[in-house]
């Protein structure tokens, strides 16, 4: 049995402005990944994704965003290791990602992954617990992590009395606590109010500046890729491959006011119009 | 940048009096129904509305209850039937947890018994007693395996449904975390599954009582169901009613305890309307 091994935040510099370069080093390399499931009705293999490739930087915020069910969480689950690619091949760090979560990624579900017999401290420091850190090392990261996540006056508070929002940054503070270099965010805010999203959406930003990590968030949002990404994969209907992949060119203390950028309603164009399409055709596969 | 806090107010003391103050308002609710009916009882009987020999008053129950107790006459019986239950509790919860675990893991069998566990409590298991007799020998066993009869398909029914609706996405977080499936197991998969296992529990409890008194009430010739129908039969209603006073105390205080500790579990678990 593996514990998660805790490494330090890799700390960007804070003068840090321009984009992610280009030439930046690869953190995720997905290589011709394809995901093919047997279907459990039929017995019949259903082509679920791929193949796909492409590669993650190191520190960028990248957004994958695509019809719905072309597979953009099965995406998610092959770069974290969570499922086997069917063929293909998927290295983080250079290491091959084979059916198990590597060291440094941490997932953010979309949904409600709070355990509801634990308090909010006791949650968010579930994982970093089994780490054998000494306690008060615990509790100077959890108590850090409650409060970047404005979580500190509710660590003795369980779940249930906890709005959806909040029990979602539970989860984010429980990933954070393991300090990961790759977070993978799948629809975290999905089921939360477009006012809530926004505001997550910020403190997801302040994340990911405060911490260096390099983020893969899964949404179905436009809005959200534009006004979050550095680079934003726009998926094909199921099978889903990248029909594009786009440079959002923001600097990096971007936040909702990013949205009064005239550059953000023509990005915002430009992906519609290539899942247009997609989405109809997805439609039309479900109906 | 300031930390945005989105959340439903925490209870403050004030609106925990008011939730104490409601819960107390049902418990007094709650005593005055009994009161009133244990009063009406007491009346109907004194007052001759009813055959105060077929039904004495209440008060003389709880007199005759106290004088069997502290007597302690029926002690031998009392133990037997606390010893034949308790093993029954304790048989039924550990072969109905194992046996729930079993039916989760495979899911063929559960398909092949799954009519069969559905239709299991139309069957009457007290008819089986002289089969257990001849099984087991004219002993307390039988009784032992009439109540874990009774309770062990609650428990294994309660035990699968709980493993079924653990969410998949806190066994995804295991994963993630890295988690060995001794882990998964201890620190997710039972905590949550447990309000469903602490009601097997719980039913196992009431259901092996009920079979073992059911069962000395009719089929044995010791115990606290056969004092029961022992005093009855000899028309002697203030051993009778002082023992099913007994009784009803023993199984009330119990199921009292069972739901004082599930609604603490629950509560925690629960999301509460906070106004």
């Amino acid at each position: 049995m593996t514990t998660a091994r805790m490494v330090p935040f890799p700390r960007r510099p804070t003068a840090v402005s321009a984009p992610i370069a280009s030439d930046a080093k690869i953190h995720v390399a997905i290589k011709e990944a394809t995901r093919i499931f047997t279907a459990r009705d039929t017995g019949r293999p259903f082509h679920a994704l791929g193949p796909v490739t492409f590669e993650l930087r190191e520190g960028e915020f990248f957004s994958v965003v695509g019809p719905s069910g072309c597979g953009k969480s099965t995406l998610l689950d092959l770069v974290a290791g969570l499922c086997p690619p069917s063929s293909g091949t998927i290295h983080f760090e250079g290491n091959p990602v084979i059916g198990e979560v590597p060291d440094g990624v941490a997932v953010v579900f979309q949904e409600d992954a709070c355990f509801p017999w634990l308090n909010v401290f006791d949650n968010a420091a579930f994982g970093v617990r089994r780490s054998g850190l000494p306690e008060n090392e615990i509790k100077e990261r959890v108590d850090h992590a409650l409060h970047f996540m404005g979580l500190a006056s509710f660590a003795g508070v369980y779940p249930s009395q906890l709005s959806g929002g909040m029990r979602q940054r539970v989860c984010i503070a429980r990933a954070m606590v393991l300090r990961p270099r790759l977070m993978l965010l799948d629809e975290p805010f999905g089921a939360l109010d477009q006012q809530t999203r926004l505001l997550m959406g910020e403190e997801t930003l302040k994340l990911w500046r405060d911490t260096g990590s390099t983020i893969m968030l899964i949404t179905h949002s436009i809005d959200e890729a534009v006004l979050l990404s550095d680079r934003i994969g726009v998926m094909s209907s199921c099978p889903g491959t990248f029909i594009d992949i786009v440079e959002t060119g923001w600097s990096h203390e971007r936040d909702s006011q990013t949205a009064m950028d005239p550059r953000y309603g023509a990005l915002q164009a430009k992906i519609w119009g290539m899942l247009r399409e997609e989405s109809i055709k997805a439609l039309r596969v479900k109906s | 940048m300031t930390a945005i806090v989105i959340a439903h107010p925490v209870p403050t003391r004030r609106s925990g009096m008011k939730q104490a103050w409601l819960t107390y308002r049902v418990i007094l609710l709650r005593t005055a129904v009994i009161a009133l009916s244990v009063l009406m009882l007491e009346l109907a009987s004194r007052m001759g509305w009813i055959d105060s020999v077929s039904f004495i008053p209440p008060s003389k129950m709880v007199l005759s209850a106290w004088d069997i107790l502290i007597a302690g006459t029926y002690k031998t019986d009392i133990f037997l039937t606390l010893s034949a239950a308790g093993l029954a509790v304790i048989l039924a919860v550990v072969f109905g947890f194992l046996f729930g675990v079993l039916l989760f893991k495979l899911p063929r069998v559960r398909r092949v018994l799954d009519p069969l566990l559905l239709s299991y409590y139309a069957v009457p298991v007290f008819v089986l007693y002289p089969l257990l007799i001849v099984l087991l020998g004219l002993n307390r066993w039988p009784l032992v395996a009439l109540g874990f009869l009774f309770a062990v398909v609650a428990m294994a029914v309660n035990t699968l449904n709980g493993l079924e609706r653990v969410p998949n996405v806190l066994l995804r977080t295991a994963r993630m975390l890295h988690m060995g499936r001794v882990r998964e197991v201890w620190l997710i998969t039972l905590p949550a599954s447990l309000p469903f296992v602490f009601t097997g529990i719980k039913l196992s409890i009431v259901y092996s009582f009920i079979a073992v008194i059911g069962g000395e009430f009719v089929l044995s010739g010791a115990g606290f169901g056969y004092q029961i129908a022992y005093a009855y039969n000899n028309f002697d209603n203030p051993t009778m009613y002082g023992l099913m006073m007994l009784l009803l105390v023993f199984v009330g205080t119990l199921n009292l305890l069972l739901h004082t500790a599930e609604q603490r579990l629950y509560q925690r678990r629960v999301l509460k309307e906070i106004a």
